[in-house]
């Protein structure tokens, strides 16, 4: 045993940490007690009564509940999808690139808009798709009447999506790019003995090379099916778009915070959460079959 | 790799280049249009005649920036917030993950810890729950509740690829310091942290991005604006609408009373701290990414 005795120094070192965890993160999960209870914040946690299951009943009869999970998994899931090929795709492209400054200064670039935050891209967008913004402006050109871009039901989900793909995209290619480099050079000149063209060379050696990364990535995606992105949409949404863009995430925050149902938006929280541990420890598990992957 | 280049290769290189440089551009001009709305005049930017260069240059809108006291007061709590949170990050992330990074063999708690952090990340109480926390640990208008709070949220997928970094490290070396006669906290101190420069500087990068850019911890925690950090003063002032019913009229009315101009300033300066930090950061961060996520 070369680490004998260390034990109690290893437990030193994390006692920082494990407190920060456990008031910030453990104690908080104790409150779920509220969606089980008629809950009086004058009396707190401790002296409200149990009312059982009923926050639960009345959740499934109203009419919000399906829609706000219709919603968060319509935009999630089109997010997933749509994370996982464009990013890819570009990473494909500028793998074919040889000039490596050129390279880096396209990375650059893209990589920027994830770092930006949703509050600073969320007024920029909504300028941008404004009534009289620089869209409809060129719309104009070509004698088309401006859109109400961000005030149209029936448009909000694809402008979520497309700009959180527009936002992310370039960040995502990292673990793609990682991947490439991976590939042996040693395939791309035999088959460039053999005669292969570039396009074959992509689809028989490139594509190969990385379908581990894209399967696990696929798989991780499992995970984030009820996560349509809250800060986003918060940014962007507004009341005539409550049909189609509002997710479990913001009628959560409303319910609860701006109209005081403490039990409800937290009986829809704690469905959120345990559907969503699920779905994530099931990614996790599939993860660890198909590629061999663990977290850590 | 492959030296001789036909035609059709030459058409191919070209047509991915062409469609790299267009798809980074839409990464820049967005933000190239608010700088450039941000130096117009007010009435251009109402009647949304700006393109891609200021119409009628003028520093008015930067001016009456300076005298928006809070503004700055927010900009400073900001700050604030940043180096308590990322310093605390940057200590607490390698003492967590050191002791983490052993072996069961060598540590025998480490799997019972390492789980309940784990599952920290995965569950949560839900908004709610953390909200009534806080207030309970008196915490609320206080930088600290978005320090602590937002850091136990960000803090473990940290430590994991910090665990990730360690384990790649060479046995080697601790093992002959172990010869030596060193013990966990000069191994740690003196070995470890100054070889993982690259992992430390990227969970810095996401912890300064991740405190500067959140904004909901501080619309919830904070009941006075003056408390508002910066993402949280901008959020009110640019995007934030009325949560009640709303006509297309009053959303198109709401669009055109705004301060445009202004508005664009007080985004762009938001921005700068983010782009001064990223290109320093940049060569770390891919690295760190890398090295942490995917094993061979």
């Amino acid at each position: 045993m070369k680490f004998k005795g260390f034990a109690k120094h290893y437990y030193l070192m994390m006692a920082p940490g494990l407190v920060w965890l456990f008031i910030f993160s453990i104690i908080p999960m104790f409150g779920i007690i509220i969606a089980f209870q008629d809950f009086n914040p004058g009396r707190g946690v401790f002296g409200s009564e149990f009312i059982g299951l009923d926050t639960f009943r009345y959740m499934f009869q109203l009419n919000d509940t399906p829609i706000i999970f219709f919603n968060t998994i319509f935009i999630a899931v089109m997010k997933i999808v749509g994370n996982l090929i464009v990013p890819l795709v570009f990473a494909l492209m500028l793998n074919e690139i040889r000039y490596v400054r050129f390279k880096r200064s396209i990375q650059t670039i893209v990589y920027l808009p994830h770092f930006l935050s949703w509050v600073i891209l969320g007024g920029v967008l909504l300028d941008i798709f404004a009534y009289q913004g620089p869209i409809n402006g060129l719309l104009g050109i070509f004698g088309i009447e401006p859109i109400l871009f961000f005030g149209k039901a029936e448009l909000f989900p694809y402008l979520v999506v497309g700009s959180d793909i527009w936002k992310e995209f370039g960040f995502n290619t990292i673990i793609y790019l990682a991947a490439l480099t991976g590939v042996n050079p040693a395939l791309y000149e035999a088959s460039g003995i053999d005669g292969a063209s570039r396009m074959r060379m992509l689809w028989h050696v490139t594509l190969p090379g990385i379908r581990t990364t894209a399967v696990l990535l696929a798989v991780l995606g499992l995970g984030n099916v009820l996560n349509a992105g809250f800060d986003q949409i918060f940014n962007l949404y507004n009341p005539l778009v409550y049909s189609t863009g509002d997710i479990i995430d913001t009628w959560v925050y409303r319910t609860g915070l701006l109209n005081l149902q403490y039990e409800l938006a937290t009986a829809v929280g704690l469905l959120k959460s345990v559907a969503g541990f699920m779905l994530i420890s099931l990614s996790y598990y599939l993860a660890y079959k198909l590629t061999d992957y663990r977290i850590f | 790799m492959i030296k001789s280049k036909s035609l059709s290769s030459r058409i191919f290189d070209i047509i991915i280049i062409v469609v790299l440089c267009a798809v980074a551009f839409t990464c820049i001009l967005p933000l190239w249009y608010t700088l450039a709305v941000s130096f117009s005049s007010k009435s251009a930017a109402a009647a949304g005649i700006i393109s891609l260069w200021p119409v009628d240059f003028n520093l008015t809108s930067y001016q009456q920036l300076l005298s928006d006291t809070q503004f700055f007061k927010s900009f400073w709590i900001s700050i604030q917030r940043v180096v308590l949170g990322a310093g605390l990050n940057f200590i607490v992330v390698p003492l967590m993950a050191y002791p983490l990074s052993k072996s069961v063999k060598d540590f025998r708690g480490r799997n019972v810890i390492m789980w309940t952090v784990i599952f920290t990340m995965l569950f949560n109480g839900g908004l709610i729950p953390l909200y009534l926390t806080v207030q309970q640990l008196n915490l609320m208008n206080s930088v600290w509740a978005l320090v602590l709070v937002g850091g136990a949220q960000t803090i473990v997928f940290n430590i994991i690829l910090t665990i990730n970094f360690f384990r790649n490290l060479p046995k080697s070396l601790e093992e002959a310091a172990l010869v030596d006669g060193a013990g966990p906290w000069y191994i740690l101190f003196k070995l470890y942290i100054p070889l993982s420069i690259p992992v430390l500087a990227t969970v810095s990068l996401f912890s300064i991005v991740y405190h500067w850019n959140e904004f909901l911890y501080g619309l919830i925690f904070m009941t006075r604006e003056e408390f508002y950090p910066l993402q949280t003063y901008i959020q009110q002032l640019v995007v934030s609408v009325d949560p009640s019913v709303m006509t297309e009229d009053q959303y198109k009315r709401l669009s055109e009373m705004s301060n445009k101009t202004l508005d664009a300033a007080k985004i762009f300066i938001a921005m700068i701290p983010v782009l001064v930090v990223y290109p320093f950061l940049q060569r770390y961060f891919i690295h760190g990414i890398t090295l942490g996520s995917v094993k061979e």
